[in-house]
């Protein structure tokens, strides 16, 4: 158990010092020395010495028993008052090509009050099995009895991967599950693929704001669990002529106690728009100087059909609530069109959304870093140029 | 009412990143700070023992370092603080991680609620808190944006939603983990600074836990990293100077087949 570096193998290169970020790698008499007590075992250094393979972390860890008795590819069906999440259909269809390659079955868990009609369509959406629990007990989320439920139904199964959404929800039912189940959890997902050779799950995920991305794996244990935003891979179209099985399950009343209890539940759809599911964002910052000026991006978002974003600097200041803010502490977004008007591109704010699919920056300053990730960018006071891309979109769009 | 705060020391993440050349991470100049949503955390932390007496402890897991980051929530206000530092402990992915802060916790033994940060900003995972919850066997509100009751033995607090918010009542001990929103965090005092130079930090290592070995550490954790990455550079786009009415026509144009 630990790490190790091979002295024979061990050019002196010093790339292994260089790449760790917790300076625990020193070079002495030009071999790599590794001080344990600053270690993490992160394997940057493992990563830096592939060419040399001089360092080597040794693993010794558990076994899910009866690995190779897991098999299938399971989505959590994440619905909010009886309607199923449209993330879930992104997740299906990834689900539907991960199983297709694995040659196993997609089934979908779909736990709720009133909501066994919806298991056909998550059928045409590619399942070929729904476990459906349906129980007005269940009309709320309450992080206790799902993840009982959920445990209990992959004890019994076995599925060898389970796709969450990365919701408020999918994130805190599924921490308490893989607890539950010990086993690994990648959150955030952007790539998921299937080494067929080994039969292991790879799960791609931006780490460190999205300056690095790391592939996960989990050898030896069963499930394979991972979350995956919205918008991260495209919706699985119906198809009405597909059929599947739909088993409901029952379970004692045992499996509903939970000890918290929701009291109420509000919505506030006018100031927590979710903007993680809107195709277009019109985001401002500081620049736009005032909250009434947001009254142009809104003008804009309103043609397109999107929503407005904003800098942390926008909310802090009180223009902009904060379910708006993207970046480093606000959400994560990826919509098909991120319109950035007078936001600068600070790392906090890029790490938001630089993963969006196209990307239209509006500054005045032509070396702001926002042009750096920008698909098209004008420089040019935001005041003239969004209400000419309003009226100019407005056009457009009345002539389609 | 006592409460346990844990806090993450981390990269500034804004400087790690990968050089285009050597393909290595590059950690020059990067420093080590409190994770952002932390400070949230502590802060109503010290909000709930001000309104019901009793004390804050903070506990941190890391490299000897962090012992920084344990000081720092010392001079806002907390009571005592916890380092764990273990070779043990090295290679712990989030399941590691939660068992052996839920272990520590334990051995705190006398606690009332539970306060996370909603995720730390260089892993974005938001798994260790429920982690701790589900070690624990205690209930959990995530997410929480305000705390609307902490009277009697339970905690009614809002629990932000995509689309709204939900009023969750859980009964004592339970953990919570904070949004942003919940509260402005206070700066430290000179007299906080003062006594965080003095006081005197707890240090466990994997002996001072009754965990087993097994499962702390890279052996306890299921997930490895097979190989890092820079991401793919996106492609260089079209910048326009000049012109507006020009500018904004090529991006119409270009766009106009994007918009469902």
């Amino acid at each position: 158990m630990g790490i190790s570096v091979d002295k024979n193998k061990c050019t002196g290169c010093g790339l292994c010092a260089l790449t760790c970020p917790f300076y625990a790698i020193s070079m002495v008499n030009g071999k790599a020395e590794i001080d344990l007590e600053k270690c993490t075992l992160c394997n940057a250094c493992v990563e830096a010495c592939r060419k040399f393979q001089a360092i080597q972390i040794i693993r010794e860890t558990t076994k899910t028993p009866d690995i190779e008795k897991y098999k299938g590819v399971w989505v959590f069906g994440e619905q909010r008052n009886g309607n199923v999440q449209p993330v879930v259909y992104e997740l299906l269809g990834k689900a539907r090509e991960l199983a297709d390659k694995l040659q196993v079955d997609v089934s979908c868990v779909l736990l709720g009050s009133n909501v066994k009609d919806k298991a056909q369509e998550i059928i045409r959406r590619g399942a070929d099995v729904v476990f459906v629990t349906d129980n007005p007990k269940l009309e709320h989320f309450l992080d206790e009895s799902y993840a009982r439920i959920l445990t209990n139904l992959i004890r019994k199964h076995r599925p060898e991967i389970l796709l969450v959404p990365a919701t408020v929800t999918g994130r805190s039912v599924i921490s308490r599950v893989a607890v539950q189940l010990r086993v690994g959890l990648t959150a955030d997902c952007t790539e998921l693929d299937i080494d067929l050779k080994e039969r292991l799950f790879l799960q791609t995920r931006p780490a460190f704001g999205g300056n690095i991305m790391a592939t996960i794996l989990s050898k030896y244990h069963r499930p394979q669990l991972a979350t995956v935003r919205h918008k991260v891979f495209p919706e699985r179209a119906a198809d009405p002529s597909r059929t599947g099985k739909i088993i409901e399950m029952d379970f004692d009343k045992s499996f509903f106690i939970s000890r918290t209890r929701v009291l109420n539940v509000v919505e506030e759809m006018a100031s927590t728009v979710n903007i993680s599911e809107a195709n277009v964002i019109v985001a401002g910052g500081r620049a736009l100087g005032s909250a009434e000026n947001f009254r142009i991006l809104r003008e804009l978002a309103d043609v397109l059909g999107g929503t407005i974003g904003a800098t942390r600097a926008v909310v802090d200041s009180g223009w902009v609530p904060y379910a708006h803010q993207v970046g480093q502490t606000g959400k994560t977004v990826c919509p098909n069109i991120y319109f950035a008007c007078g936001i600068s591109g600070q790392i906090q704010h890029l790490v938001g959304m630089q993963s969006s699919k196209i990307i239209v920056a509006v500054n005045k300053d032509p070396s702001a870093p926002i042009f750096q990730v920008a698909n098209y960018g004008i420089v040019g006071d935001l005041f003239e140029v969004v209400p000419l891309l309003t009226k100019k979109f407005r056009e457009v769009l009345k002539r389609a | 009412m006592n409460v346990v705060v844990c806090i993450k020391q981390v990269p500034d993440t804004a400087q790690v990143r990968i050089d285009p050349v050597t393909k290595n991470l590059v950690r020059e100049g990067v420093q080590a700070v409190i994770n952002p949503y932390d400070f949230y955390a502590i802060e109503e932390g010290l909000r709930l023992v001000e309104k019901h007496g009793g004390k804050v402890t903070v506990i941190s897991m890391g490299p000897p370092q962090a012992e920084a980051a344990l000081r720092e929530a010392i001079s806002l206000g907390c009571d005592e603080a916890v380092l764990l530092s273990d070779r043990a402990f090295a290679g712990s992915d989030t399941l590691a991680t939660s068992y052996t802060l839920a272990a520590a916790i334990k051995k705190i033994k006398d606690f009332d609620v539970i306060i996370c940060g909603k995720q730390a900003i260089d892993g974005d995972t938001a798994q260790v808190g429920p982690g701790i919850a589900a070690h624990l066997d205690i209930p959990q509100i995530t997410y929480v944006r305000k705390i609307e009751g902490s009277e009697g033995n339970a905690l009614v607090a809002q629990r932000t939603l995509e689309e709204g918010y939900e009023v969750v009542k859980a009964p004592l001990p339970c953990l919570i983990t904070v949004v942003k929103e919940i509260n402005k965090p206070r700066i430290p005092s000179l007299k906080g600074k003062m006594k965080a130079k003095k006081a005197e930090i707890i240090k466990w290592g994997a002996a001072h836990l009754d965990a087993e070995s097994g499962r702390m550490g890279i052996a306890g954790s299921p997930t490895e990293v097979w190989k890092i990455y820079s991401p793919p550079p996106r492609a260089k786009g079209q910048i326009f100077e000049g012109n507006i009415e020009e500018a904004v026509d090529a991006v119409v144009e270009g766009l106009k087949d994007h918009l469902n």
